[in-house]
């Protein structure tokens, strides 16, 4: 067991673990943040995205060791300070971009980063940019239109509906 | 103008603030105080005689708490099959037993031999891997039509033979079938393949049992989409249970598509272990082991005759279908390549004479059962491809060919055993056309040869049957179940509502749409509505979720429910009004006697029910109703997509530009759940058309059985959708009139790719007639330069 330290959401945390656990086991089994999800075993599925030091990072790709000493963020570290939902969080809800939730947490955090270092994508770009991240839900239209929105884009002109 | 509350509003989903904050509360985010862990060893062979399982090395291994193999499962139940299909030549299906881990041999890579369970599921890993098996690999059986010859390799050695069923449904006089097609002026022909998928909801299965020695009471928490059913089956034919001692709760689920349907033996192992351990014992899935476990879809080999009249009338259906069930018998496998395949066969045409025949057969692969449509995406692709093959044979318009075809009368009997209530199939088409500008299809094919690519246009109808019912209909059909579902609706002394639904929600919006339902009955606030399910003990009885059902059955019982509610609370209220119960009106939430200005509110009502000073007599206290409701009949969605592909000429390459669907589900409770229902469904379509293919190689390895082999979907496979629900026909026969959404998208949109891509090669000059799911480039490739 090795002690690993980290800030997660901004609070100081630290744990033992084997040198084998994944970032994402240390979120949800020792940290209890259970809103980071995992959906595959090959790092393709996108729903145990966080962000380490601002990056998005699938976090079943990363040993809790490789995370000592980094800023991580996770979904339970996004709404508001008053605890209401952010742009991003608010635009999934006003546009239907989620059903089952599991994917959630992870397009979320995706598209977190993607309107970090592309305020304004296109439809194409913000396609694109979700390639690591599956949703078997929505078929992805409203998806991409609440990406749209969240980026203060008329994605009702731009869907065809 | 859209309305904002109640029925027909696009409210927006209460739910969603629970997913978008991390704060759900998936089966994986059980954890249950001193839990041990379960690691599954299982069949890396498709097929083999198991001589030996030593686990004396994995005993001793740092954290394990004891080793399980097939021996500790002697005497305890398999996993049941819920329906009984009957062969026609009358006798019942074959049906062989499913233990909960392999007993003599493994039957498919995947099959459990040894069950671990240790302190950590690494240690369980760990020691798994000191389990020494000896197997005598067996010729695996794996090709459907092979599997079917005499002397085949038997994947069950006390069956007969590997056939578990010869079907068939609607004409049985196989020479008056002959004698149509010799009549007819024009037959076309279609060998097909439905691709074998696997439904890949992005939550992994996982269940976590519990057990309490002290009141002998078990819990099992579990992904499932029908938290009754699991307990039925697992207390009545798996372990012996009594049901009043099992709780079983499905709570958040993160996808179902069917393959949550299913009792499946982790399950009932995590029940039979926490009490054999004596302690709670969590199984999760890995992705890898949800290929090689989660029941797979599809997989049908088919080969469909349509018989034309000189002009152009259908006059017989001919289909005969090998349908792949795989190792074993998945709780409704037998269900779907029959009474949800054969029975759509008319689609949504009057073809007079229709004959399906259908070979189930035993392989060495994951067991197969009902996938999003279940039996109605097959029976849908063979039909409306060969249309569109028999209008591209003609010469005729593919639109005018299938509208001249149309059932235009209803009620309709079909020649294959449904009564469709109702529909407009043509007005459906009219929508379709405008919404996914048909006329302007020739100036944008145009624009796409501009630019060095081939433009097709794909167009079909489907009809699916959803709610799947009556119960003694479906029980004379060999069903094992009744399909019917129930509601209580309890109304609470200040006036808000819990209503405990059996239907279960894993992405489909129950939670906001069915209050919706019940606040526009009584005239109050959604928000004072609140939806309970998941957990069987907190709601009545249940069947669950799947076949579109959960409104237009569980809804039905929740508005037969409501209704009674509001019976009692008139006669409250007509007390307090000093008034005539016939007199006692509801409307925004208030009682008024009719002609006068005396009302009184919910809210005072439903204190007074609980607050019974003021009351009558012969009224009892309390305000709280249940309903179950069986249907009289399935419902029946239709509907027509359009999609346009382009294909790259150089590489194969196929893009689907756009795609438009035009359904009728009759009423519509939140559009934008409709929407987003039909949005889910089209991407899986797209998928099953021109990406997604579960493999096995000829030894019954499973070749893809990861995402970096299996082809999901992703964002930029698929365009924008285009949605049209403005053709309404309600349902007869439901207090609602609603008919159901969930499978549409993915039963409609396969043949219209495919068609759409056919029209393009065609267009190019490529005589082209089929190319099979997925259209992969290098198949299109071939097929242009073959």
């Amino acid at each position: 067991m090795t002690q690993v330290s980290m800030t997660v959401n901004g609070k100081s945390v630290s744990g033992d673990v084997e040198g084998r656990t994944l970032l994402s086991s240390f979120l949800r089994d020792h940290l209890s943040l259970t809103g980071t999800h995992v959906g595959c075993d090959t790092a393709q599925c996108g729903a145990c995205v966080v962000h380490v030091n601002g990056e998005a990072v699938k976090s079943c790709n990363m040993l809790a060791l490789e995370a000592d000493g980094t800023d991580v963020g996770t979904i339970e570290g996004q709404s508001n300070a008053d605890g209401s939902l952010n742009v991003i969080q608010q635009a999934f809800q006003d546009h239907h971009g989620l059903q089952c939730g599991f994917c959630t947490p992870g397009m979320v955090m995706s598209a977190a980063a993607l309107l970090k270092e592309n305020p304004r994508p296109t439809e194409a770009e913000i396609r694109k940019y979700l390639e690591g991240n599956l949703c078997r839900c929505t078929g992805y239209h409203n998806i991409v239109k609440a990406i749209m929105a969240a980026s203060g884009q008329d994605a009702g002109s731009i869907a065809a509906e | 103008m859209p309305k904002d509350s109640g029925i027909g509003a696009s409210s927006k989903r209460r739910e969603d603030v629970r997913f978008l904050t991390g704060a759900g509360n998936y089966t994986d985010d059980i954890n249950v105080h001193g839990q041990a862990y379960v690691f599954f060893l299982r069949s890396d062979i498709a097929h083999g005689r198991l001589k030996s399982v030593d686990t004396s090395a994995a005993e001793g291994m740092p954290g394990v708490v004891k080793v399980f193999t097939g021996k500790d499962f002697e005497g305890v139940g398999g996993m049941p099959c819920g329906w009984e299909v009957t062969d026609k030549h009358g006798a019942p299906m074959q049906e062989p037993p499913h233990p909960i881990l392999a007993q003599g041999k493994v039957r498919h890579v995947g099959d459990p031999i040894a069950a671990v369970v240790a302190d950590s599921l690494e240690q369980a890993r760990d020691a798994a891997e000191a389990i020494d098996v000896d197997i005598e690999e067996l010729t695996a059986v794996i090709d459907m039509k092979a599997a079917a010859q005499d002397g085949s390799t038997l994947v069950h050695d006390d069956l007969k033979n590997n056939i578990c069923y010869d079907w068939q449904l609607g004409e049985t006089d196989d020479a008056k079938v002959d004698e149509v097609f010799a009549n007819a002026a024009h037959v076309t022909t279609l060998d097909l393949v439905n691709n074998r998928l696997v439904a890949n909801p992005m939550e992994p299965r996982v269940a976590v049992g519990e057990y309490k020695r002290g009141t002998d009471e078990y819990t099992l928490y579990t992904t499932s989409q029908n938290p009754h059913v699991i307990r039925l089956l697992m207390c009545a034919f798996v372990l012996g249970l009594p049901e009043h001692k099992v709780r079983v709760v499905a709570p958040d689920v993160g996808g179902g598509f069917g393959t949550k349907i299913f009792h499946y033996a982790e399950e009932a192992f995590c029940t039979f272990a926490a009490k054999a351990c004596n302690r709670p014992v969590k199984w999760t899935s890995s992705r890898t082991e949800a290929f090689m476990s989660d029941a797979h879809g599809r997989d049908h080999v088919s080969k469909i005759e349509l018989a034309l009249d000189a002009e152009n009338n259908f006059v017989g259906l001919r289909t005969n279908t090998y349908a792949n069930l795989g190792a074993y018998l998945s709780t409704f496998s037998s269900s779907v390549p029959t009474w949800l395949h054969g029975t759509l066969m008319a689609g949504n045409y009057k073809t007079p004479v229709i004959q399906v025949n259908v070979k189930a057969m035993f392989t060495n692969t994951v067991p197969v059962d009902a996938y999003r449509g279940a039996g109605r995406p097959e029976a849908t692709f063979q039909l409306e491809r060969v249309v569109d093959k028999a209008a591209r044979e003609l010469g005729v318009d593919p639109i005018a060919l299938r509208r001249q075809n149309f059932v235009t009368q209803f009620p309709y009997d079909t020649p294959v055993a449904l009564t469709y209530d109702t529909g407009d199939y043509n007005g459906t088409m009219d929508k379709l056309e405008a919404a996914a500008d048909l006329a302007g299809f020739a100036a944008r094919r145009a624009q796409s040869e501009a630019n060095g690519k081939l433009r097709g246009l794909g167009i079909n109808c489907y009809i699916e049957a959803c709610g799947i019912a009556p119960s003694n209909i479906v029980g004379m059909l060999g069903a094992r179940a009744g399909l019917y579902d129930a509601a209580t609706v309890r109304v609470n002394a200040t006036g808000s509502i819990s209503v405990m639904v059996g239907a279960h929600s894993h992405g489909q919006g129950h939670e906001t749409a069915f209050p919706q339902v019940v606040a526009d009955m009584i005239g109050i606030d959604e928000s004072m509505v609140e939806i309970v399910h998941g957990d069987t003990s907190k709601i009545p009885f249940g069947m669950g979720t799947y076949g579109s059902r959960s409104l237009a059955v569980c809804g039905s019982a929740m508005v037969k429910a409501t209704e009674k509610v509001i019976e009692k609370a008139k006669r409250i209220a007509a007390h307090l009004l000093e008034a005539s119960e016939a007199d006692i009106e509801l409307k925004d939430g208030q009682f008024s006697v009719a002609g006068t200005d005396k009302s009184v509110a919910w809210g005072d009502v439903t204190l007074t029910a609980y607050v019974p000073h003021n009351y009558p007599l012969e009224v009892e206290p309390g305000l709280e109703e249940t309903a179950f409701y069986d249907p009289a009949n399935f419902t029946f969605p239709a509907g027509a997509y359009a999609c346009e592909v382009e294909v790259d000429p150089e590489t194969g390459q196929v893009s689907v530009e756009k795609f438009t669907a035009a359904d009728d589900f009759g009423n519509i409770i939140n559009p934008m759940i409709v929407d987003g229902q039909v949005h889910g469904g089209i991407g899986q379509g797209i998928g099953q058309a021109l990406l997604e293919n579960c493999a096995y190689d000829e030894n019954g390895q499973l070749l893809s059985a990861s995402y970096m082999d299996y082809a999901m979907p992703r964002a930029d496979d698929v365009p924008f959708y285009g949605v049209d629900h403005s053709s309404q026909t309600p349902c007869t026969h439901n207090p609602l009139g609603v008919k159901g959404c969930g499978e549409a998208g993915a039963i409609g949109s396969p043949p219209a790719v495919v068609n759409a891509v056919l029209d393009a090669l065609n267009s190019g000059g490529k005589a082209v007639d089929h190319i099979d799911m997925p259209v992969s480039p290098s198949r299109v490739w071939a097929a242009m330069n073959g």
